[in-house]
């Protein structure tokens, strides 16, 4: 039974990987740790629910990774996604401490799957979580309650009592009763605010309505608010996100990775005029998806149509909805609520458009438009082949940028610059410090397993001290 | 479109499952149901009789229940086995047997131990079912062994015909051409893989059973079992060649051959079932298939039962129990075998096959990887 009227030495507020990793680390630091996991049971983790790999470097191949991810190369790609919204000191260095972690996490029952065809294009930089997500924290929970880490889910934190840089308090809300909880350190690692629809209005208007969240819908950012509302300096841009295109039919919370669709780049995108907005074959991944989500918010009513015809059909991943079917353009429009007469044109004028090349979905390739605008560049070919099929699209939110500032012991730092007393912050709260914009598949898991082990193991020593 | 609103459901989640594939490293299921991409009936039934129940997918999912999109593999896979078996039933008017399986087997094992007694009593002089017999050839003053042979003889090839049928309508079902049941390379490694119950593990750290916490008690208690049953089985084995061999007969010496195995193999099959049955009794509900618990029940406590009273009539042959012993005994086993085509037993047989299907797959998937989608999926 966790005891309120003690002092712990550790509050974790949060669920995910980076809480986990900062209570296991805090305990088998000697501290006595409670987590407060604001989501009921099923639903813990936050984000890391529905995340699969991490990228760590690592000097060689291992049984899980094919070959050597050099620090040097990490740092340039991380540099490359951001375009250098990176704090390179805390970068580097949090790029040095994930060499550790590949072990360090496997040292906490989280266990790595052995290199599969299907994963080709990560199988070096990054490492796969055996089951998934939910494996992993299934596995992070079993060795903090076996350590004797304190756990309560459906705890919300309603408040914090923080003294110019100081914490001294949680508030902290459960089955309608209020408890104040007390503890020498805190650790906030209770992710963004991408599920606070309201708070997205701020930046995005009333389009936020059309916006689905990609995870539970308890990723509130309310903490995250707190602290920065108590003084503590903030870092990355407060209205920016990632979002992809996601399956409109999707539900409004916590549809996951399934619902993603990659097959844009094997048709084009209409909005619901039945035009085309954007350059369909622009890039390979990475960059193809994570663009998408803000293009099709930009768009009427936030909805967008990838079409595409029978020759592309086994050509990207199963999805989870069917694509929707006609036998001819007209047909499909009417299905899709577009003008049929727009739709026809613009198939019309696309497929008028295509030179001829060698299609291959693996490179940027020499099949493009001309004359058409907007182009699309690659992978550019006819849709004349029915059945034609079309599957509908919304903005997809995964992650916020905004965040808390922190130095490389995880502590947070005041509006002053000094750092705080006994606040530290890991995971996707803090990730804006090293990932100002863009994405690199896996660096939030390790944002999040490197400051969380930081995090806990400072939050510890200073409890201690 | 599917024949059965199970066929439906199992469909539904492979549809989810491939379009998110984390588990593809837990089990043989997964990296299956990534070689396709629609499901026929006989490719549910194909996976429904790969997945070994261990649960893992369960609990690695973050869309089970609660969440809408209400992943329950293991629990429809359950149900889907148990509906395909009674489905390929030979003859098809048993069919019927899986329905109230535990009521079934319960019958007839009654009615054959009761058969057994009858016959002994009716057939022998009572003083004799009652005496005491000992030395070679004690048995078969209760009854002689060419009819104990004809008997058990018969109700072994009865289930083993009963058993081919049904395997050969589950590989036309599952599209293969009866002639590839011949290639050895892949019959080999269904073995390995089945005899080291490689798969029922969660992907190396055990099943989970009553929570998210996974334990390896279901494979220790199962391989108790299997071999168990395998070793009382080579014990008869030996015992009928000893007869028409070497025309040694039964009861033999504590020391010997046929009792040393019979007596390994009995206790497996004590510790192996119980543990089964005590495992069974914690699982979540969730991971089970809840109007079947009747056939798993009626199973293990076969098993159980046969071995019980082979045991006993081991320590009590030289009394004057040993003639009802014998008949409780013989009435369980020919229970077992004559059952053995209609309930829970079948499961081995079956995912056998689908693990020869599986290690063939696997190795012509060695020709066409190039050709696969790639997921390069990370948020």
């Amino acid at each position: 039974m966790v005891d309120f009227t003690r002092k712990y030495d550790v509050l974790v507020i949060g669920g995910g990987n980076a809480a986990l990793c900062a209570a296991i680390s805090a305990r088998r630091t000697g501290a006595q740790v409670l987590v407060l996991e604001g989501a009921p049971k099923f639903y813990r983790g936050g984000n890391t629910r529905h995340t699969r790999n991490m990228r760590c470097a690592h000097d060689a191949a291992t049984d899980i990774l094919t070959g050597p991810y050099t620090e040097q190369e990490f740092w340039e790609d991380l540099l490359r996604v951001t375009e250098g919204q990176t704090d390179e000191e805390l970068a580097r260095y949090m790029i040095a401490e994930s060499k550790q972690i590949l072990g360090w996490i496997a040292e906490q029952g989280v266990r790595w799957q052995p290199s599969l065809g299907g994963t080709l294009s990560l199988g070096r930089t990054n490492s796969f979580f055996l089951g998934g997500g939910r494996a992993m924290l299934n596995a992070l929970y079993l060795t903090a309650e076996q350590l004797g880490v304190e756990i309560l889910y459906d705890a919300e934190v309603v408040d914090l009592e923080i003294d110019r840089g100081m914490f001294l308090s949680a508030s902290m809300e459960q089955a309608g009763a209020v408890t104040t909880v007390r503890a020498s350190a805190l650790v906030a690692a209770a992710g963004g605010f991408e599920a606070n629809i309201e708070w997205l209005k701020q930046y995005w208007g009333d389009a936020a309505d059309n916006f689905l969240i990609r995870g539970t819908p308890y990723n509130r950012g309310s903490i995250l608010k707190m602290l920065l509302a108590s003084g503590v300096q903030e870092v990355g841009d407060p209205t920016q996100c990632h979002a992809v295109a996601i399956d409109a039919r999707a539900p409004k919370f916590d549809g996951g990775i399934i619902t993603r669709h990659d097959s844009v780049v094997f048709g084009i995108v209409v909005n619901n005029r039945a035009l085309r907005f954007y350059d369909e074959g622009e890039d390979i991944w990475p960059k193809r998806y994570a663009i998408w989500g803000r293009l099709v918010a930009a768009q009427p009513d936030q909805i967008a149509y990838i079409i595409f015809d029978a020759s592309s059909r086994n050509s990207f991943m199963p999805t989870l909805f069917p694509p929707i079917e006609a036998g001819s353009i007209g047909g499909l429009a009417s299905k899709c609520d577009l003008d049929p007469n727009v739709l026809e044109k613009t198939v019309a004028d696309f497929n008028a458009a295509v030179c001829s090349g060698t299609f291959d979905a693996t490179i940027l390739d020499d099949c493009r438009t001309e004359g058409l605008t907007p182009p699309k560049t690659h992978w550019a070919r006819r849709i004349e082949t029915p059945p034609y099929y079309a599957y509908p699209v919304r903005p997809g939110i995964t992650f916020t940028y905004l965040g808390t500032r922190v130095n490389k012991q995880a502590r947070m730092v005041m509006k002053d610059g000094k750092p705080a007393a006994n606040m530290f912050a890991a995971g996707e709260i803090m990730a804006g410090n090293v990932l100002g914009q863009g994405y690199a598949a896996g660096v939030g898991m390790t944002i999040g397993s490197v400051f969380g082990r930081i995090a806990g193991r400072e939050a510890a020593q200073h409890a201690r001290n | 479109m599917h024949g059965t609103s199970t066929l439906e459901e199992a469909d539904r989640l492979m549809t989810v499952c491939n379009a998110c594939r984390y588990c593809e490293g837990l089990c043989a299921v997964f990296p299956a149901m990534e070689m396709r991409r629609a499901f026929s009936d006989g490719d549910l039934n194909y996976l429904a009789n790969l997945c070994h129940a261990c649960g893992a997918c369960y609990t690695d999912c973050q869309f089970s229940p609660p969440h809408e999109f209400n992943v329950n593999v293991p629990q429809t896979f359950a149900i889907l086995r148990a509906e395909s078996w009674s489905a390929y039933a030979w003859p098809r008017a048993f069919s019927g047997m899986f329905a109230r399986n535990g009521v079934a087997i319960s019958i007839v094992a009654a009615l054959s131990v009761a058969g057994f007694i009858f016959g002994f009593a009716a057939l022998n002089d009572p003083q004799a079912l009652f005496g005491i017999h000992s030395g070679p050839g004690a048995f078969y003053a209760l009854m002689p062994h060419n009819a104990m042979i004809v008997l058990f003889g018969a109700a072994f090839l009865y289930a083993i015909v009963a058993l081919v049928m049904g395997v050969r309508g589950f590989w036309r079902d599952i599209g293969e051409p009866v002639g590839m049941l011949d290639d050895g390379g892949s019959l080999w490694q269904a073995m390995k893989d089945a005899a080291s119950l490689r798969y029922l593990d969660g992907g190396g750290v055990g099943c989970v059973n009553e929570d998210e916490r996974p334990t390896d008690r279901r494979k220790i208690y199962h391989h108790l079992t299997f071999y168990g049953f395998l070793l009382c089985f080579a014990s008869t084995s030996v015992a009928t060649l000893y007869h028409y061999l070497i025309a040694r007969e039964a009861p033999y010496p504590w020391w010997d051959v046929p009792v040393v195995l019979g007596t390994i193999g009995g206790i497996g099959l004590l510790i192996g079932p119980a543990g089964l049955l005590a495992e069974k009794s914690r699982r979540d509900p969730a991971l089970l298939d809840q109007k079947r618990t009747g056939m798993d029940v009626a199973f293990i406590v076969m098993l159980f039962l046969t071995s019980l009273t082979g045991m006993a009539l081991l320590v009590w042959r030289d009394t004057g129990s040993m003639g009802l012993l014998l008949a409780l005994h013989l009435g369980f086993v020919f229970a077992l075998f004559v059952t053995m085509p209609y309930g829970k037993f079948v499961h081995g047989i079956y995912r056998y096959v689908a693990l020869v299907r599986y290690a063939r797959e696997r190795r012509m998937l060695g020709n066409i990887i190039s050709g696969k989608v790639v997921d390069d999926r990370d948020v």
